[in-house]
């Protein structure tokens, strides 16, 4: 095939697709995670990239210092990082209720910056090597190309994750308080439900999102602190594209983008990294409030 | 209003206007005194930063837009008149001038799409495309990547003023902040001001009385781009040099941070946080990362104990408003 002068071989188009996919399922991840934490505490959680990055590391401490494996940092990183969310929301974020909520995005901002500056001046800038688990090792032969084991896991882990937390919010009885206490807190309250303390398991559970998110990216991109700040603008994007608050909306997004951008490394490499927000630009100016979303 | 507080009203107006007059000598006294007391390429560098911090300030403080992608404005104009007045060999203040351009079109386009957006989502929306504009910096070939536009001449202003001679770049510097710094304070002051301010208390407010508040706000964005253009070109021109770091991030991050601890929606605010934090870099730099850390546990400590900022909490004090 030869598309804009680039002459394009079928297995480099599906390795990239492959790659889009891996990166549509962190995008999901964490605009999911902040979709939800938006629609509880209606602010942008600019720590989110630094959560995410506290996800690998988790997990890479969790192999080198107490010999736990992938399988249980999948688990215990999450919990942990998002209890450290928890404590941010009720040390921090809980005294900015009723300011603008700008105030709480530049809070988020600086936890982020020093949770960043901390892991950067112990760990340098360069990667930390976190092995593929060996029940995921090596690759399977599609007939078309060969898809290593550990991709497609980390494709079906977002995807399951992202369907549980949707069906959970859309579905369960508590994800009916939820909704509820997002369009109206104090009826909610009224009505004998704690909701300071359903705002702060929000917050840990969007949080524990991008910390999963973390321990899924570790073996494929290396632990560096870092790598946070590289991924979250490009969220961001997928966000005001994908419609704040909108949970389904943040997922499709998230993988869809993840695609395009794959497939224009295919067609068009040289606009990789900003297609993107060129497609933010495109949707802003036809829809203001998203491809989801709701008029705010 | 009763008679009394009408009375009282005046009064704290010629008592602001007084602080202002006072707070402006202050601080012309202190940039001519500066160069004989500290190395004066760091108050140069201080007054672009600050120059940079009055014009995100006119957004944050009088329209409430946080845009958290201002580098952006800062960075591309740098990179134009770097290559202006390196590649094309034009003279300091044509380059200037086309780099201030540069970052008014982009502040045109990029304001145009963000404006009809508000608050956090505005906020977002600049932060995509300052990342947007960091990678076309990064692939542009006559930004040159990771290296820079480096040995950019100072050359002679209008073919007349010698640049490279420091003192005389010094007052040029000196000059053109005041002027920025002016127009600042002149817009803020301006009915285009007191609109602004009216749209930032109540839009739906000043929308029924018939303001067309995006073209206000879209007008304000470009302006304030422009200014943060000027004093990116002019940081191209004392440093000689435009890099990535200027484009980047962590300098739309520190924008904030300057904005932010000197105290927004005050005219001296800016100035006074620009220097502090430029001079945090500067002489903690030894620390490497731990800067960073500083920042952001100045930037928590701001917002969650010191909203006013410095001259914002001096002037709430002293009942003025600088």
């Amino acid at each position: 095939m030869n598309i804009f002068g680039h002459a394009i071989s079928m297995p480099q188009l599906y390795g990239q697709l492959l790659i889009g996919l891996i990166n549509g399922s962190f995008y999901a991840l964490l605009s999911l995670g902040l979709a939800v934490i938006f629609g509880m505490l209606t602010i942008v959680n600019f720590a989110h990239g630094a959560f995410y990055m506290m996800g690998a590391f988790a997990a890479y401490f969790l192999l080198q210092y107490s010999g736990l494996n992938y399988w249980w940092a999948l688990i215990l990183s999450p919990l942990a990082v998002g209890a450290i969310g928890a404590i941010v929301e009720q040390l921090f974020l809980k005294r900015l209720v009723g300011f603008d909520p700008l105030y709480s995005l530049l809070l988020t901002f600086g936890l982020a910056l020093i949770i960043q500056g901390l892991f950067q001046n112990y760990f340098g800038a360069s990667g930390l090597p976190y092995a593929i688990p060996k029940q995921l090792g090596g690759a399977y032969n599609l007939g078309f190309m060969f898809l290593p084991v550990y991709r497609g896991w980390v494709i079906l882990a977002s995807a399951v994750v992202c369907l549980a937390t949707w069906l959970m919010i859309e579905k369960t009885k508590l994800g009916a308080y939820l909704r509820a206490a997002t369009e109206n807190p104090t009826m909610v309250r009224a009505f004998g439900i704690n909701v300071p303390r359903m705002v702060t398991l929000t917050y840990g559970f969007g949080v524990a999102l991008a910390a999963f998110a973390g321990v899924l990216a570790a073996p494929i991109t290396q632990v560096r602190p870092g790598m946070g700040a590289d991924i979250i603008a490009v969220v961001f994007a997928v966000v005001v594209i994908g419609g704040m608050g909108s949970i389904l909306g943040s997922i499709v997004t998230g993988f869809v983008l993840g695609v395009v951008e794959g497939l224009t490394k295919v067609f068009y490499p040289e606009a990789s990294n900003t297609v993107v927000f060129v497609i933010m630009a495109i949707v802003l100016l036809i829809r203001p409030t998203g491809l989801f979303g709701r008029a705010a | 209003m009763n008679l009394d507080a009408s009375v009282a009203a005046a009064d704290t107006t010629s008592r602001d206007r007084r602080a202002n007059a006072i707070a402006f000598a202050v601080m012309v006294a202190l940039i001519v005194i500066a160069p004989f007391v500290a190395y004066p390429f760091f108050i140069m560098q201080a007054l672009c930063f600050a120059l940079f911090a009055c014009a995100f300030n006119l957004l944050l403080g009088y329209a409430n837009l946080l845009s958290l992608g201002h580098a952006m404005f800062l960075g591309l104009a740098s990179y134009v008149c770097a290559h202006a007045a390196k590649v094309w060999g034009l003279e300091p203040v044509s380059a200037i001038a086309l780099g201030v351009a540069a970052s008014a079109v982009l502040g045109f386009v990029t304001g145009a799409l963000a404006i009809r957006s508000v608050g956090i989502y505005f906020a977002m929306i600049t932060v995509a495309f300052s990342q947007m504009v960091f990678f076309f910096c990064v692939e542009a070939p006559f930004t040159h990547g990771e290296d820079g536009i480096q040995g950019v001449p100072q050359g002679k202003a209008l073919g007349l003023i010698d640049l490279s001679n420091p003192w005389i770049l010094y007052v040029f510097v000196a000059v053109v902040f005041l002027f920025g710094f002016l127009a600042v304070q002149r817009t803020v002051n301006s009915p285009f001001g007191e609109i602004l301010k009216a749209i930032r208390e109540n839009e739906p407010r000043a929308v029924s009385l018939g303001y067309r508040t995006l073209q206000y706000k879209l007008a304000a964005f470009v302006l304030s781009a422009a200014i943060a253009g000027l004093a990116g070109a002019m940081k191209a021109i004392v440093a000689q040099n435009a890099s990535l770091t200027d484009v980047s991030f962590s300098t739309s991050g520190e924008v904030v941070l300057m904005t932010l601890v000197g105290g927004m929606g005050t005219f001296y605010g800016p100035v006074v946080g620009a220097l502090i934090v430029v001079s945090m870099q500067n002489y903690l730099a030894q620390f490497g990362e731990w800067v960073t850390v500083i920042q952001g546990v100045v930037f928590v400590a701001c917002v969650l104990a010191f909203r006013r900022g410095i001259v914002g909490e001096l002037a709430a004090r002293a009942k003025i408003s600088l």
